[in-house]
């Protein structure tokens, strides 16, 4: 049972840090932005590289190396996150909405064949794989690495939400998401504040992305189809648009697909996850913060 | 000493035309009062001037300044403010937060708080209420928030677009009050109004539009005894 949980809650950070950019570009564009998951992959990548070309100086593994390359994948992603919606997203604010819903579509093909150009098909190993001896508390099998990862996903988050609460930035952010015109009226430059916006919600999938290499080792080109998949199911079921339900919703997602493994076994996993998105859908397509009927796409 | 010279200006959403030949003038200083019915252009006349939308001909000054070529956030800078019409407060953030946003691009934060401090004093209500959320405000309160939100910046040219719209006479009152207030500490307003007594009562000057260009103008005492003027706006 605690081990059930402890899962949920490790698998759940990861689909939380991915979830939130999700939201945070849906609530101040009411963009599904699809590529968003291979923006993830591409932090896997990012690491790998970086951690490739550092492996000289690495033992096993090495906290501080880590860290290091996971904020520069951090600001790799996050600056490749503002070209994208530079380049794709920008020259079609002002068409329908499908247009650019079919534009993120493609732009997922574009991150996820460019990267197997790079790269080829088959999946490649990372550098470093974090493991250690597990701790046994209240009889969840838990391991280093584990907790280190989690801390450094609620770090993440708690600054994220200082920042979205407390500063002038964070302000214009939900203002905008509110109502765009009153915040030009404002003198909010909205152009600057969704470059903001996609730089912090791709950073922070490229943080997972690199978390989730040095962790599960192996990465592909595909990998971030299924959590971005997964991502918006989180965001859907905290409420979309909204941060902490972000957040919430990638927790109660990692926590319902561990229980449901559990009783239905491994091979469910997905199927259950999507199973609860059309479930929220259809019940409670507000999420469980969610406030506003959301716009159907 | 800053101008608003607005002249023969014409501007269209899409194929509609909202502004025709539209001319006025606001004189540093002054509460100028700009009249008419629904659609008649007064709303798409204060979005021109926030930078909104462009005029597809015409000139539009505001002293040196070019007002078609600017950003919407270049003119707030400029100290060019906008309330628009239906308050638009952002209804899930505290009172606080909306008069905060109000001084999004000062950047001495001194500033802004001795700023939403004046706008406390001159509006205690809002001090009250400064922990709830924009949306649980009545519409005087809104309107109040709206109008102290855009002191935050500090301006020197306040746009207000029908702030006595669905409010109670008692509060449509103590809102002109405020608004003559700010012009006392030295603001210049351009005031659109359906309500024409109201606008009038307080204003120096005024123009009538109709169907996107100016029909009247003149004192607004002048006005105010303009039997075309109390037949059309004043009522009985």
């Amino acid at each position: 049972m605690t081990q059930l949980i402890w899962n949920g809650l490790f698998v759940g950070s990861f689909y939380a840090l991915v979830a939130i950019g999700y939201s945070m570009v849906y609530g101040i564009i009411k963009l599904l932005n699809f590529a968003h998951g291979d923006v993830y992959m591409l932090g896997s990548f990012t690491g790998f590289l970086l951690l490739g070309s550092v492996s000289g100086l690495l033992g096993t593994w090495s906290l501080p190396v880590l860290l290091l390359v996971l904020l520069l994948s951090m600001l790799f992603t996050g600056t490749i996150g503002v070209i994208i919606e530079k380049v794709a997203y920008r020259p079609l604010r002002s068409s329908p909405r499908l247009a650019v819903l079919i534009t993120a579509v493609g732009m997922s093909f574009v991150l996820e064949y460019g990267i197997r150009q790079i790269f080829g098909p088959s999946p490649r190993v990372f550098p470093v794989r974090l493991a250690g001896d597990p701790i046994f508390f209240l009889d969840a099998r838990i391991t280093l690495p584990q907790i280190v990862l989690m801390v450094i996903a609620a770090a993440l988050m708690y600054f994220l939400q200082r920042y979205v609460m407390k500063s002038r930035e964070g302000r214009a952010m939900r203002s905008i998401a509110l109502d765009t015109q009153a915040s030009l009226l404002m003198g909010v430059n909205v152009n600057k504040v969704i470059s903001r916006t996609f730089f912090i919600g791709s950073a922070l999938a490229g943080a997972a992305g690199v978390m989730a290499g040095a962790y599960y080792g192996s990465i592909d080109f595909l990998m971030g189809f299924i959590i971005g998949l997964k991502a918006f199911t989180a965001a859907v079921i905290g409420g979309i648009g909204n941060l902490y339900g972000a957040m919430l919703g990638g927790l109660v997602l990692g926590l319902l697909e561990s229980f449901g493994t559990n009783w239905l076994g491994g091979q469910w996993r997905d199927v259950f996850a999507f199973a609860c998105l059309i479930a929220f859908l259809s019940f409670k397509p507000t999420g469980l913060l969610g406030e506003r009927v959301s716009e159907r796409m | 000493m800053a101008k608003l010279v607005i002249d023969n200006v014409d501007l269209f959403y899409h194929r509609v035309q909202a502004l025709r030949g539209l001319t006025l003038e606001v004189n540093e200083g002054e509460i100028v009062a700009l009249l008419g019915n629904n659609g008649a252009g007064k709303t798409s006349t204060l979005s021109m001037l926030s930078g909104l939308y462009r005029p597809k001909s015409g000139t539009v000054t505001w002293g040196d300044r070019d007002l078609t070529t600017m950003q919407p956030w270049d003119i707030v800078e400029a100290k060019l403010l906008h309330v628009p019409e239906g308050r638009r407060i952002f209804s899930t953030m505290t009172v606080h937060e909306n008069l905060q946003l109000g001084g999004y691009l000062v950047d001495d934060q001194k500033l802004v708080d001795e700023r939403i401090e004046r706008a406390y004093e001159l509006m205690p209500r809002l001090r009250e209420r400064r922990n709830q959320e924009g949306g649980t405000l009545s519409g005087g309160e809104q309107q109040m928030a709206a109008i102290g939100r855009a002191l935050v910046g500090g301006p020197k040219l306040l746009l207000l677009d029908e702030p006595s719209m669905g409010l109670a006479p008692l509060i449509v009152k103590q809102v002109m009050e405020i608004i003559k207030e700010v012009q006392a500490q030295g603001t210049t307003v351009l005031l659109v109004e359906q309500n024409a007594r109201a606008a009038l009562r307080i204003a120096d000057r005024g123009y009538v539009i109709e169907s996107g260009t100016v029909t009247m103008e003149g004192a607004a005492s002048d006005l105010r005894t303009n039997s075309k003027v109390i037949d059309a706006y004043l009522g009985a």
